[in-house]
């Protein structure tokens, strides 16, 4: 009897240990093909917390997908690319296989052999010999194959409230077009309204990105290229500007509001709140305000940047890719192009794709419209967005300012080498000038500069 | 008494030492004797304790030795990691910053617990209740905790603590938005966080106390400040030395309430240690430098781990004593 119990006590022990070793080991890849012989196929949705009707909209477009081609089965997963989290998803590889960065790290990624090479499924689509070939780079090796897709591309603009234009007695229709009016109305709009007449993101690389924007709009640059070799130059006479302005607005007008730890996400919800009168932001961002922050369509204002007169001022334009994961199989690639096809590019090239998405869209009450920058051509463009002119429900007439303007702007790539580093390291600067109205702007970029210097080296 | 304990603690040692030498076993007869058993009931523990703790210890052991990314082979560039970490500017902030909340939780959040609990001891009605407001706290969750503080910490005049602040003619303060407000704020947070778990241990310890002491205490006529001074304080020295290392071993590695209030910021006035930790490892996007980011956690451990055995080398004879 006691033996009996004593085996049964080591078996169960056993197994637990067995169990849980087993539990632990689940690092196999994922299998691509299911028991029915569907091509399982992880993909990204929208960002988490989006609206409902939003996901609804989504999980009809996956089901249009799927009808179209019953051999693969999509798993959508919620995701939002953030510099803080992105290196552990990539690491952890918790990333679904479809997943879109922005261009800033295609290079780096390629380099890395963590994306999939989708040269001979990029080629075989109807449209691959009309990307623009500046676009298209961003997702290609030195040798020319290409490891992803890019389907959007934004610039800079001016995003303002034109509620809080009005409460400030400014006319919404007439937004700043230089950087001294964005002074004078900022100081407007806070006085009378007692809300940030502009504002400034800080954290998470987003101090630096938007340090750089300003900089590029006064014609300063932050990396100086000479064959290989690449040298910080962001304690340059314009990002010193840039940062004075800032300080200005902060300290001389107090018109900056009180939060100056604002990211993207922070940024966008404090701006669809109501508290914030203007901020610098891709021109696409609209559709992440409706989506994630329910802003008010009648509130929002879209203008072109205003530029320096210098020659080399433009506006910082970016963009994002849809990439695969290394680890994909043949046949998940091929599933994927697919699925990139058919979600993300046949609405920019193919009628009647375009409005069946904007149909999808609009009937979920999704913006459909929202300014964007060409990806193949201007011509296509404009092509693609008289096919949904029907559809349009974003408030366009109050982008106007931003799409007459935008196309007659430099658009200049972001800093070539170590972006998101270059980024980060400026992050404290913008804070400490928000933060302390005695910061030494030149001492603070100066030692930027240096820690910069000396990531370029390092890497 | 004192002689006592002394020569009680002699003679439980004396009769191993006098044993006679054990036979060496074998294997057979020490599976017979229980070992087996007594291994196959250690396992489960062992592979939990392997899986999750020792094998992760190793791995950053070895990875702080190497470069690697995750995804390519790594590399082993011996002490160049530690080298890296030594010679970055931002270590020293980080130390400072780190300190300056270790020194801050220490003034206020050690002793607002201690004299809580001892408040809440004498109370005679509702006892339960106090005990269960003061844990409250503890049972929200720290995210949560810290969102919600962060509404109370609005640099606008609007924000509510600026509120309550203006009805008394003071203020607005900026709180997280200033380099030299942010940590006390963050310290603010933290110690309101973290009381009730301490109060209810006190609490605990407290009860243990005999009541026969402060009788004896009235009967000497002492006051209630003289009875926490001379008999509380003493009777609880055991358990305000371990809250004490604690404290010191919790707030080394504070990361939560600097991540999700400020991100380090402003201007890295409240970059702590683990969170440079995360940053070398996370910050960048494609930068992981998770050969930095292990090195550092290593000299954060052995540090920590020297502190705690000097600590408790200098303190052992006063605690027993």
């Amino acid at each position: 009897m006691r033996s009996t119990r004593k085996a049964a006590i080591v078996i169960l022990s056993t197994t637990l240990s067995i169990g849980m070793l087993a539990a632990c080991s689940s690092s196999k890849p994922a299998k691509s093909a299911a028991k029915d012989g569907k091509v399982k196929l992880t993909i990204v949705s929208l960002k988490p917390g989006s609206e409902k009707a939003a996901i609804a909209t989504f999980n009809e477009q996956v089901k249009q997908f799927e009808d179209k081609n019953p051999n693969i089965d999509l798993v959508p997963k919620e995701y939002e690319w953030k510099a803080t989290t992105f290196a552990a998803q990539l690491a952890g590889g918790t990333l679904p296989e479809v997943f879109t960065i922005p261009f800033t790290d295609g290079k780096t990624l390629i380099q890395r052999k963590q994306l999939a090479d989708l040269t001979s499924q990029v080629k075989a689509l109807p449209y691959a010999p009309n990307f623009n070939p500046k676009v298209l780079d961003a997702a290609q090796d030195t040798n020319g194959n290409i490891f992803g897709i890019p389907y959007a591309a934004y610039g800079i603009g001016l995003q303002y409230n034109r509620t809080l234009f009005k409460q400030a007695g400014l006319d919404p229709d007439k937004p700043p077009t230089t950087w001294d009016e964005i002074r004078a109305d900022a100081k407007q709009i806070a006085d009378k309204t007692g809300k940030a007449g502009y504002a400034q993101m800080t954290q998470n690389g987003t101090g630096g990105w938007m340090l750089t924007t300003l900089t590029y709009a006064l014609g300063g640059r932050m990396e100086q290229t000479s064959g290989d070799k690449v040298t910080a130059s962001v304690n340059n006479v314009q990002t010193k500007a840039a940062l004075q302005k800032l300080h200005d607005m902060r300290w001389g007008d107090n018109s900056m509001g009180s939060n100056f730890l604002l990211d993207w996400g922070g940024m966008n919800q404090a701006f669809a709140a109501g508290k914030v009168g203007m901020y610098m932001g891709g021109s696409d961002v609209y559709t992440s305000l409706v989506q994630q922050n329910k802003i008010n369509p009648a509130d929002y204002g879209l203008a072109a940047l205003p530029l320096d007169s210098s020659a080399d001022a433009g506006i910082l334009g970016g963009g994002t890719l849809a990439v695969v994961s290394a680890k994909a199989s043949q046949a998940q690639k091929d599933a994927a192009v697919k699925w990139i096809d058919f979600y993300y590019m046949r609405k920019l090239t193919e009628q009647s794709a375009a409005t069946l998405d904007a149909k999808t869209l609009a009937d979920g009450k999704q913006p459909v419209g929202t300014p964007a920058l060409p990806i193949f051509d201007k011509a296509t463009l404009d092509k693609a967005n008289s096919w949904i002119a029907s559809y349009i429900n974003v408030p366009l007439p109050q982008m106007k300012s931003f799409t007459d303007g935008v196309f007659s702007q430099t658009l200049v790539a972001e800093p070539a080498k170590n972006t998101q580093e270059l980024y980060g390291a400026l992050d404290p600067v913008v804070q400490a000038v928000l933060s302390n109205k005695n910061a030494d702007i030149g001492k603070l970029l100066d030692k930027a500069n240096t820690d910069i210097q000396n990531i370029l080296n390092r890497s | 008494m004192k002689s006592t304990l002394v020569s009680s603690a002699t003679d439980s040692s004396s009769p191993s030492r006098s044993a006679p030498p054990r036979r060496r076993a074998g294997p057979a007869s020490w599976a017979r004797g229980g070992g087996l058993s007594n291994l196959v009931f250690l396992l489960p523990t062992l592979v939990v304790f392997g899986v999750f703790s020792w094998y992760p210890i190793g791995r950053a052991l070895v990875m702080s030795l190497q470069q690697t990314n995750l995804v390519t082979a790594a590399q082993w560039v011996g002490l160049e990691n530690f080298r890296h970490v030594l010679t970055d500017p931002l270590l020293w902030t980080a130390i400072r910053n780190t300190g300056y909340f270790a020194l801050l939780a220490l003034v206020f959040g050690y002793p607002i617990p201690l004299v809580l609990a001892v408040l809440m001891s004498e109370v005679r009605r509702a006892r339960g209740l106090y005990s269960a407001l003061a844990y409250l706290p503890v049972v929200v969750p720290p995210v949560v905790a810290v969102l919600l503080w962060k509404f109370f910490y609005d640099a606008s005049p609007t924000g509510v603590f600026n509120t309550m602040l203006g009805w008394i003619g003071l203020g607005p303060y900026p709180w997280l938005q200033n380099e030299s407000t942010a940590m006390p704020s963050l310290v603010l947070e933290a110690t309101w966080a973290a009381a009730g778990g301490t109060v209810i241990i006190y609490l605990a310890a407290l009860t243990s106390i005999p009541p026969e002491l402060y009788d004896a205490a009235s009967v000497d006529g002492a006051s209630i400040f003289a009875k926490i001074w001379h008999v509380t304080l003493p009777q609880l020295r055991g358990v305000l030395l371990i809250t004490l290392i604690l404290q010191l071993i919790g707030t080394s590695q504070v990361f939560l309430e600097p991540y999700l209030f400020t991100g380090g910021g402003p201007s890295n006035s409240t970059l702590t240690i683990l969170l440079l930790i995360y940053d070398y490892a996370f910050g960048q996007s494609l930068g992981g430098d998770y050969g930095a980011a292990t090195a550092l956690s290593v000299m954060l451990a052995v540090v920590l781990a020297v502190l705690s055995a000097g600590y408790f080398r200098l303190t052992r004879k006063w605690a027993a004593s």
